[in-house]
């Protein structure tokens, strides 16, 4: 196969029906594993996996806490994706899935957010502390929360698709720029506070391996979540287009 | 051109055009403020150029809707889309003339608000240059929130919860100047943000602001 | 066989039901959601066919 074939049979699956055809008989397999993964990286990071010398316990909210929030990033980064596809070539099935995506990711925001508020009470004395990371993802959140709102507020869904699409690309933008605003603006206010949510970096072997199972989980997921969604999507358009043409029969 | 902004600036300031509305929600915000955190005076020193800067952001926000939304109804906007003048400047100049009879005024009234909150003497200066170059930005910004919105029932709500977010990064720089400025603190860095965000904002999103309209309006 | 979380075990296990919490209300929805559209898609297709 050419370049330029393989490009065509990928989109293919712009297609609607070959997308639900597809979807349907790959799904089993990304619901199975999905669940595999995350109980087996759940149950190995839960009751196998020492403590940290640190912080006790509470490490084992590691395996929920980072796999939620990459996939908070990556579910907004597969919008803008999918977003730009529907923009340049106008494939409904690219703009249902981003909109099927969102509350997915909404939801790994919220994930995020509590088990970092959880695991920040005993070791910072605070179920909210304004530090960068955690402020970033807050605005996040609010991204999300108005690009799901313009969705819900626009009967058609081809101007729906445009506009959020525009949406998404220019809150990317502002999203990255609140990231650098946030971090410089808690520099300003604490200097030399040394709260560090980093904690990739002193990550042991121990919890490492549990940690990818879990994250493998969570694409997994996250994957099987936004192709069944996007076909809800499709079939709720579809419905939408059947009635129209037979209001107008009528 | 500028007759597009005469005409909008004209429509401003006739009775009901809405003019002063921002100013007088800036003013009663900050008199509701000392109300709601108690008057002493230390503790309004260390808020007011935060208070001043979020009081100019709201004003500013309330009177987005009303940006498009009349043009909108009254059905001058497809007549703009199909004059020969690009959407690009007629939502570039429907900013201009939102930021002069809304942002305007607002730095213009903030040093007065400010004794009342007790801004400390070199925050002044800085709280009139850091809104001047912040206030372009909202305008901006928001008549992209509107564009989005522009032919929603209820989109005012929507205005907002859009609008609000895009809003954070010029927020934290430019209240970052004003409070640096009041303390007597270098205030280069984000003044320098700030502005590059304000001119990023006026070079880019009017395109964005158009391309959202023309989808309204088709 | 319940680990020995020690002092935090209030904070590890609400940390874990929150999260399970919220990933199954998602996937709850989104299945409720999915069969409810699926069955109406079915039965107006079927009523479109009928008409011919």
């Amino acid at each position: 196969m050419t370049m330029s074939q393989r490009m065509n049979a990928l989109w293919e699956y712009a297609n609607p029906k070959k997308f639900l055809a597809t979807t349907e008989r790959v799904l089993p397999f990304f619901w199975a594993s999905a669940a595999l993964c995350l109980v087996a990286g759940l149950v190995w990071g839960f009751f196998f996996t020492p403590d940290d010398y640190r912080q006790g316990s509470t490490v084992k909210i590691i395996y929920l806490h980072v796999p939620s929030a990459l996939m908070a990033i990556n579910a907004w980064m597969m919008m803008l994706a999918t977003s730009l596809v529907w923009l340049v070539r106008r494939h409904h099935v690219s703009a249902l899935a981003a909109r099927a995506a969102a509350p997915v990711g909404a939801t790994m925001t919220v994930i995020a957010l509590i088990t970092g508020a959880i695991w920040g009470q005993p070791m910072w004395g605070t179920w909210w502390e304004w530090d960068p990371r955690l402020t970033s993802f807050l605005i996040l959140f609010l991204f999300y929360l108005g690009y799901m709102a313009l969705w819900e507020a626009i009967d058609n869904p081809d101007t729906a698709a445009d506009l959020t699409s525009v949406l998404c690309m220019v809150g990317s933008v502002f999203a990255l720029l609140s990231r650098y605003a946030v971090n410089f603006w808690n520099q300003g206010l604490h200097q030399g506070a040394s709260l560090s949510l980093d904690k990739e970096e002193h990550v042991a072997d121990v919890f490492y391996f549990p940690l990818l199972v879990c994250i493998a989980g969570f694409v997994l997921l996250f994957i099987a979540l936004v192709f069944y969604r996007t076909g809800t999507e499709i079939r709720a358009r579809r419905i939408r287009a059947l009635m129209a043409r037979e209001r107008v029969q009528a | 051109m500028s007759a597009l902004l005469l005409r909008d600036l004209r429509l401003a300031l006739r009775a009901g055009g809405g003019f002063g509305l921002g100013l007088a929600f800036f003013l009663i915000v900050t008199v509701m403020v000392p109300f709601s955190v108690g008057p002493q005076s230390s503790l309004l020193e260390s808020i007011a150029p935060g208070v001043l800067w979020l009081g100019a952001l709201l004003a500013c926000l309330l009177s987005l809707d009303r940006l498009l939304a009349l043009d909108w109804e009254d059905g001058s906007l497809d007549l703009l889309a199909t004059a020969p003048l690009p959407l690009e400047s007629v939502v570039t100049i429907k900013a201009l003339a939102h930021w002069i009879t809304t942002g305007l005024p607002l730095v213009l009234a903030a040093p007065v608000l400010g004794v009342l909150l007790n801004l400390p003497g070199p925050g002044y200066g800085w709280l009139v240059i850091s809104l001047t170059l912040g206030t372009p930005a909202l305008s901006v910004i928001g008549t992209f929130g509107a564009a989005l919105t522009v032919g929603l029932k209820r989109g005012g709500l929507l205005l907002s919860l859009l609008v609000l977010p895009l809003y954070v990064p010029t927020l934290i720089f430019g209240a970052e100047v004003a409070r640096r400025g009041a303390a007597g603190m270098e205030t280069t860095t984000p003044l320098l943000m700030l502005a590059g965000i304000t001119a990023a904002a006026v070079a880019l999103l009017p395109f964005a602001s158009a391309a959202v309209l023309r989808v309204n309006l088709r | 066989m319940m680990p020995e979380l020690g002092k935090y075990a209030d904070t590890v296990l609400s940390a874990y039901a929150a999260s399970l919490l919220l990933l199954a209300g998602l996937i709850a929805v989104s299945l409720w959601r999915g069969r409810k559209l699926r069955a109406e898609m079915k039965r107006i297709e079927a009523r479109v066919s009928r008409r011919g």
